[in-house]
């Protein structure tokens, strides 16, 4: 039966993160942008809104419901508040869902009940790589065997909170047989390096680093899922659609912020809204958002169906070029709808623009 | 509830069924029929007919039922499936062809309209033509006039009330009338007219008139030889002193001024129910467009992935990747408009969001797909410039792309027409 609303938890949800984006993130959202960061507990309210805990197996400690359409719903309001907070509170995810989802026995009893804390874990992944023409699928980090240790080289970039983080998941192509991995690797691991903060367009308030491992040596059991592995590919499926999801939300924000704005601001003896010329663009902004949208719960919901990968994929793929492009749209004509205020750092716009230039380049840093 | 995407596995067969129909009955006469504007489509009349007359025969029945107060035979448990059942088959049936569909048997926007606001009594009198017999009835909807498009208040077609022979009579010119030739010379049909019964009332003085097959003084005047859907014909309708019964008009016969009052608005909103089924035309275009590139570009040692990084696509690659995300956002935004309806909750925004977008993505997927081609989708060798041609109505019909956006525009801002025109 086809039905785009969500159950009453998921509304009850929409609501609660709804509330702290608007009244706790969006006040502070500008000064963080501005200072490099979001305040501790503003990020911890954030994580307490439970989603990872209540992806946690039962036997576990969790209530063990994973969806993927609740992850979007989730993720769009976090967004709509603001992308680096975003990123932020989702980025203990980034580890313990691959975890969740492929993790063995042992890596699933010694790292899962930390995410159960009130406090949020300090866990991160690693996924992208510097320079052009990232591929994820042909990853330049490699992973080789030395014994009972794997060696890992290579370079990361853009890895959310790396520098406080206890355990990261690096992932890396197995130099022998060119697999595609996961390897859970801890702070002081030797050859590991923080190389420096990054320093981007947009999505300033989050931290991330460029991350070196220079022989970084980690115990074979380390690598996600043991001697199976991980289902690489629908790790970066369920990336894709946390991040189209993300998109939507910050589309969303500039679409109302826009829409607001044109009905107060007057030229000409009337708001601007009631001009075609604005008004035509506010009507695109709405349907590009709810188009992005669309696509974005239909991917989710293909994933919490289980169905077959090469669907997932495509679905995935898709709703995430769409939303890469809707995201950049909306946001342009936000800051055009505002004019000169558009451009101003005092008005949220710009920021958003600049924040949604980033989705094209942004993989594996959101996980639904 | 919950989201879902799931299409309710009872409706498969039927959506099977019109793949046959539009596999075997509609694209081996796609050239012929777009060649020979105007000619009847008879073998494809015939072929749809039972079926079509039958699913109306139900229709009509459940109507009636509904009217007096029956519900319907068993408890309906959960929404409806009626308007999905209705989207996916002219999508099917649009990638057969588009404008053979529009030819489908039945009472099409002039049925719908008399669904929407006619009596009991009035749907037993009009559309039983569509529900029962053994040759094809259909239905149309005349509302454009010369001088009056998007703009319907401005329509000049009058209905004045002649007491001494207690009939209508109408006096005006009508144009683009989808089927008018099918409705009004080609078989038992009828057209619903647009007509103004208070002119300084504006509006509010708009009534939609039955006007019968074989009524003195209706006159189709001309075909139009069009861009697309040249199966389907477009009518030009004069009418001279028309007279018709009195009880054939729908709605009240009383004027109450004000904006949003009368027949007019209910009319209107039956385009909330036939916009989605527009875009659902559009969507089925769009799919034969893709799907025909496709398979011409794999012919041709192209692959479309859907895991690659934008650097290691071609142009072309990219080209079909934004066609398809394009072509499914319309799709997704159709459903949830249909979805709407199905759950009996408004739906004037999303109707008029899924309608605009359809319209220009099936717009630009034709135009891309000859472009991507070549020269062999220039050609007359393949369908895809007809598709190309017949997809553009559907940004045009039942309100232009621009229509839809102004509707949406309204809707987003809380303003009125007048606020914002």
């Amino acid at each position: 039966m086809v039905s785009f609303q969500p159950t009453d938890e998921q509304q009850q949800l929409i609501n609660a993160i709804r509330r702290y984006s608007t009244d706790d993130v969006r006040a502070i959202a500008h000064e963080s942008d501005e200072g490099g960061g979001f305040p501790a507990d503003v990020i911890e309210t954030g994580w307490q809104i439970g989603l990872v805990p209540t992806a946690i197996p039962e036997e576990l400690g969790g209530l063990g419901e994973m969806s993927a359409v609740t992850g979007v719903l989730a993720a769009e309001e976090l967004a709509f508040g603001d992308l680096s907070l975003a990123f932020n509170v989702m980025s203990p995810a980034l580890f313990a869902y691959p975890v969740i989802l492929y993790g063995t026995a042992e890596q699933r009893e010694t790292w899962l009940p930390l995410f159960l804390d009130e406090k949020m874990p300090r866990a991160t992944a690693a996924l992208l790589e510097p320079g052009v023409f990232f591929d994820a699928r042909e990853l330049k980090t490699t992973a080789t065997k030395a014994g009972d240790k794997v060696r890992l080289n290579g370079s990361k970039a853009y890895v959310p909170n790396a520098e406080n983080a206890d355990v990261m998941l690096v992932y890396a192509r197995d130099s022998e047989n060119g697999q595609l991995d996961a390897y859970l690797v801890q702070k002081g691991t030797p050859g590991v390096s923080i190389e420096k903060k990054e320093d981007l367009l947009g999505i300033r308030a989050l931290p991330t680093y460029r991350v070196q491992l220079s022989d970084a040596e980690v115990d074979a059991p380390c690598r996600l899922g043991g001697a199976v592995g991980c289902n690489y590919e629908n790790i970066l499926n369920r990336g894709r659609v946390a991040l189209s999801a993300l998109a939507v939300g910050v589309a969303r924000a500039a679409f109302e912020y826009a829409r607001d704005y044109a009905k107060q601001r007057v030229a000409f003896g009337v708001p601007i809204a009631q001009k075609q010329a604005i008004a035509f663009m506010l009507a695109e902004m709405a349907i590009e958002v709810d188009a992005a949208r669309m696509m974005t719960w239909e991917a989710a919901w293909r994933i919490d169906q289980g169905q077959d990968a090469a669907e997932i994929t495509k679905a995935a793929y898709l709703a995430k070029q769409y939303a890469d492009k809707a995201v950049l749209q909306v946001t342009d004509s936000a800051v055009q709808i505002l004019g000169g205020y558009g451009f101003i750092r005092e008005y949220p716009a710009e920021r958003w623009l600049r924040n949604g230039r980033g989705f094209p380049m942004f993989e594996g840093m959101a996980i639904v | 509830m919950t989201i879902s995407f799931e299409i309710p596995e009872k409706l498969l067969p039927e959506v099977e069924f019109i793949k046959g129909v539009a596999e075997w009955g509609m694209r081996p006469v796609s050239r012929e029929l777009d060649e020979n504007e105007h000619a009847r489509p008879t073998a494809f009349a015939e072929m749809t007919w039972p079926f079509m007359r039958d699913t109306q025969k139900r229709n009509l029945e459940r109507m009636l039922a509904a009217a007096n107060g029956e519900t319907s035979e068993k408890k309906r448990s959960g929404p409806s499936t009626q308007i999905l059942r209705l989207m996916l088959m002219i999508e099917m049936l649009s990638w057969g062809d588009a404008g053979i569909y529009l030819c489908l048997p039945g009472g099409a926007l002039g049925g719908a309209a008399i669904e929407a606001v006619g009596t009991p009594e009035q749907k037993i009198r009009f559309l039983s033509r569509f529900a029962e017999g053994e040759v094809p009835a259909w239905g149309a909807m005349a509302m454009t006039e010369p001088g009056a498009g998007s703009d319907t208040s401005a329509i000049r077609t009058t209905a004045v009330f002649d007491k001494d022979t207690n009939e209508w009579v109408l006096n005006g010119e009508k144009i683009f009338c989808t089927n008018g030739k099918l409705a009004l010379e080609e078989s038992n049909g009828l057209v619903v007219v647009w007509a103004t019964i208070d002119r300084s009332a504006g509006r509010a003085g708009m009534r939609p008139f039955v006007v019968e097959a074989g009524t003195p003084g209706v006159k189709v005047t001309k075909l139009e030889i069009k861009h697309g859907i040249r199966a389907s014909d477009t009518a030009a309708i004069v009418l001279d002193n028309a007279r018709i019964p009195a009880d054939n008009i729908l709605g009240s016969p009383e004027v109450q001024r004000g904006e949003g009052s009368g027949g007019f608005k209910g009319a209107m909103a039956t385009f909330d129910a036939t916009r989605p089924l527009v875009a659902a035309s559009a969507l089925g275009i769009g799919r034969a467009c893709v799907e025909f590139v496709k398979q011409t570009l794999k012919e041709n040692g192209v692959e479309i992935p859907y895991d690659q990084p934008y650097h290691k696509l071609t142009a072309v690659q990219r080209d079909v990747l934004e066609m398809e995300a394009q072509l499914k956002a319309a799709y997704l935004l159709t459903l949830r408009a249909v979805s709407l309806l199905d759950h009996g909750e408004p739906n004037n925004l999303e109707s008029a969001m899924c309608k605009a977008k359809a319209g220009k993505v099936v717009t630009q997927i034709g135009q891309k797909s000859v472009e991507l081609l070549g020269v062999l989708g220039y050609s007359k060798e393949t369908l895809v410039e007809k598709w190309m041609r017949d997809g553009k109505i559907n940004d045009l019909y039942e309100g232009t792309g621009q229509i839809n956006t102004l509707i949406v525009a309204r809707r987003i801002l809380n303003y009125s027409s007048k606020e914002l025109s």
